[in-house]
């Protein structure tokens, strides 16, 4: 019985692993290659959340609402870089800070003029509302199995092209070492505007899949922002491989500390106490996670440049 | 004669606030001695960050922690009984003071923006730990019964009264900041700022001075926490969330990184914006949003140097052919 709560939990940490790796995949390569810090990355995320809820309340499809959502937020993105971007990357990682943080603030206030403030409901696909019986006794949502089987083949795309094609090979030379990357002739400017898209085009997905199994509202991309920040640091900036690792474990870490942690504890400590302590061990997880591997490795497991 | 009449202007600005509640009833603007109060407390806040932002180079993204920590010393102090700000105060200033120390121990040792997220995350896990903080209300936060006690006779329950009791606090608290910035420790700091290995070279201990300024900036954002917490008599989680922090940033480096009424000129733009603002319109983080983006274009050292920036400018134009320097990438 625990076993089967313990594969469940698992799935659900690997899934929300997979939703934080392609968030964390274009931060990275931006951050890596042209060493901008977009906090604005989780507006990204909202963005597609948004477009992809509205048209498939519109449209009924689930299948033309992420297409759709990946394409308006690529257009988006392409408005954000060629405005505001392409100015901020020879600036300190300050001005950039500054600049993407009013991005948010932006992007949060368009929101709220088209959708309202309040929450509003991402329906999940008929199709797969039900649960499969993945094993005896193990009802799974097939819904979080598509989020697992798309995260799954998005992180084996982005292997592939990041580490089998030309372009990537390009990617990764002017991540691990940008001027050299330069001399030898690679058009670095370029290979990070495609970047910047595809990461933005990935935020959307993740946002649109994410979209029926968390709440759809303004300040769902800065809350998942910051764990994607610590999966980009935690992984080593630059690298799309140590942002996989680092989603898969930050994903099980925080899944399995919320879902285990306050159960443990309630069967060592008086219940007030655990009561007060599971929450707390299960939100502090992920960060002290990062902060043991930073003792350890100061620049992330895989960084580019190491 | 530049010292007096800097000197003049600091007092004149100093008379104008003092006036501001005796002034105010007259025009039936009661409610904006709150609204100052608010400001001069977040200034000084705003100054504590700018002096190992600006300073000392160190960007910071979890102040709002260290306010913090000071709101909930007041708070856990408060509801164990104690009022005299005598202890409220320099227990919230030293507590979060400590905190700072051992945070600053870890995340000191990263540099760029593996400094930012660890002093991020470490803020996050203070913000978590006060949200499990159930005696103390948890996400709700907590509703403080009476406003501290200072001298007898002195009813701090008073709007102007309390005003004034945070007026000279925080004037204090920002001269003294000013003269550490001026003082040998405030120029080895800037001095890391520009040219780590350089002072390292020189035997200037790097780690224990950047340590040392990260504990007092701490406390200084904890003494702002505790007044905050004194005049809002509400505290919550939310003061600890890192938007708080990023706004912080985000006031230092409109102000001006580095300049000594950097903060307060961040701090108060922001806020005076921020509630005028909100006053015409329920979409006030738009213009707020673009202004930032303005700002970070257009005018990255902030709007406490754009009158330094024609002044140097001018001058550099008549000496050397080459302009000010802008600001270099870290």
């Amino acid at each position: 019985m625990s076993g089967i709560l313990v594969l469940e939990q698992l799935l659900n940490g690997i899934g929300y692993g997979l939703m934080l790796f392609l968030l964390a995949a274009g931060l990275t390569l931006v951050f890596g290659i042209m060493d901008v810090l977009n906090l604005a990355h989780g507006s990204l995320f909202m963005a597609g959340a948004y477009v992809a809820a509205e048209a498939h309340t519109r449209t009924g499809s689930f299948a033309a609402a992420i297409v759709v959502a990946v394409l308006v937020t690529v257009v988006v993105a392409l408005l954000i870089e060629v405005l505001l971007m392409r100015r901020l990357y020879k600036r300190d990682h300050l001005a950039q800070v500054l600049a993407t943080f009013g991005v948010i603030l932006v992007a949060d206030d368009i929101v709220k003029m088209i959708w309202g403030p309040s929450p509003i409901m991402a329906p999940t696909p008929a199709a797969l509302s039900g649960p499969v019986e993945l094993m005896d006794g193990l009802p799974y949502p097939s819904y979080r199995l598509v989020i697992l089987a798309g995260g799954v083949l998005m992180a084996l795309a982005l292997y592939v092209l990041v580490n089998h094609t030309r372009i990537g090979m390009r990617v990764r030379a002017g991540a691990s070492d940008r001027p050299m990357a330069e001399l030898m002739g690679v058009r670095v400017g370029r290979i990070f505007n495609g970047v910047f898209l595809l990461g933005a085009a990935l935020a959307a997905l993740a946002g649109a899949l994410m979209g029926p199994i968390v709440a759809v509202q303004v300040g769902m991309g800065e809350a998942i922002l910051i764990p994607a920040l610590v999966v980009l640091v935690i992984g080593g900036i630059g690298s799309v491989r140590g942002a996989f690792v680092a989603a898969l474990l930050v994903g099980v870490v925080d899944t399995i500390g919320r879902a285990f942690v306050p159960m443990l504890l309630r069967a060592t400590l008086p219940p007030a106490t655990a009561a007060d302590l599971g929450p707390l061990f299960a939100e502090v997880a992920m960060y002290a996670l990062m902060v043991v591997v930073l003792i350890f490795r100061p620049s992330g497991l895989f960084s580019a440049r190491a | 004669m530049k010292f007096s009449s800097r000197t003049f202007g600091l007092g004149l600005l100093l008379v104008a606030l003092a006036a501001f509640p005796l002034v105010a009833p007259l025009f039936g603007l009661d409610f904006y001695i709150g609204f100052v109060r608010r400001v001069l407390i977040v200034a000084l806040a705003a100054a504590s960050l700018n002096f190992i932002l600006g300073f000392g180079g160190m960007v910071a993204l979890g102040h709002a922690g260290f306010i913090g920590m000071g709101a909930y010393t007041v708070v856990a102090l408060s509801d164990a009984g104690v009022m005299s700000a005598w202890i409220l105060w320099p227990l919230a200033a030293l507590v979060a003071g400590v905190v700072a120390a051992l945070i600053g121990t870890v995340a000191l040792r990263t540099r760029g923006v593996y400094f930012i997220m660890t002093t991020l995350a470490f803020a996050q896990m203070l913000y978590f730990v006060v949200v499990s903080l159930r005696k103390y209300g948890g996400d709700d936060g907590y509703t403080l019964m009476s406003r501290p006690a200072l001298l007898p006779g002195l009813d701090l329950g008073n709007e102007s009264t309390f005003y004034w009791v945070v007026l000279v606090v925080v004037a204090l608290a920002l001269w003294w900041l000013h003269r550490a910035t001026q003082a040998r420790f405030g120029h080895a700091l800037m001095g890391i700022r520009d040219n780590e290995t350089r002072m390292r070279a020189l035997g200037y201990p790097v780690f224990r001075l950047q340590l040392v300024a990260f504990a007092i900036s701490g406390a200084i954002a904890g003494l702002a926490g505790a007044l905050l917490a004194g005049g809002n008599g509400f505290v919550s989680p939310a003061t600890m969330h890192w938007t708080q922090s990023a706004t912080l940033v985000v006031m230092v480096v409109i102000g001006g990184l580095g300049r000594s009424w950097g903060g307060p000129v961040g701090a108060v733009v922001w806020l005076v914006l921020e509630e005028a603002l909100k006053q015409h319109t329920e979409h006030w983080h738009m213009p707020l949003g673009l202004l930032l983006i303005a700002v970070a274009l257009w005018a990255p050292r902030g709007l406490a140097a754009l009158s330094t920036k024609r002044r140097t400018a001018a001058a550099a134009a008549a000496v050397t052919p080459q302009g000010a320097a802008g600001s270099a990438k870290p």
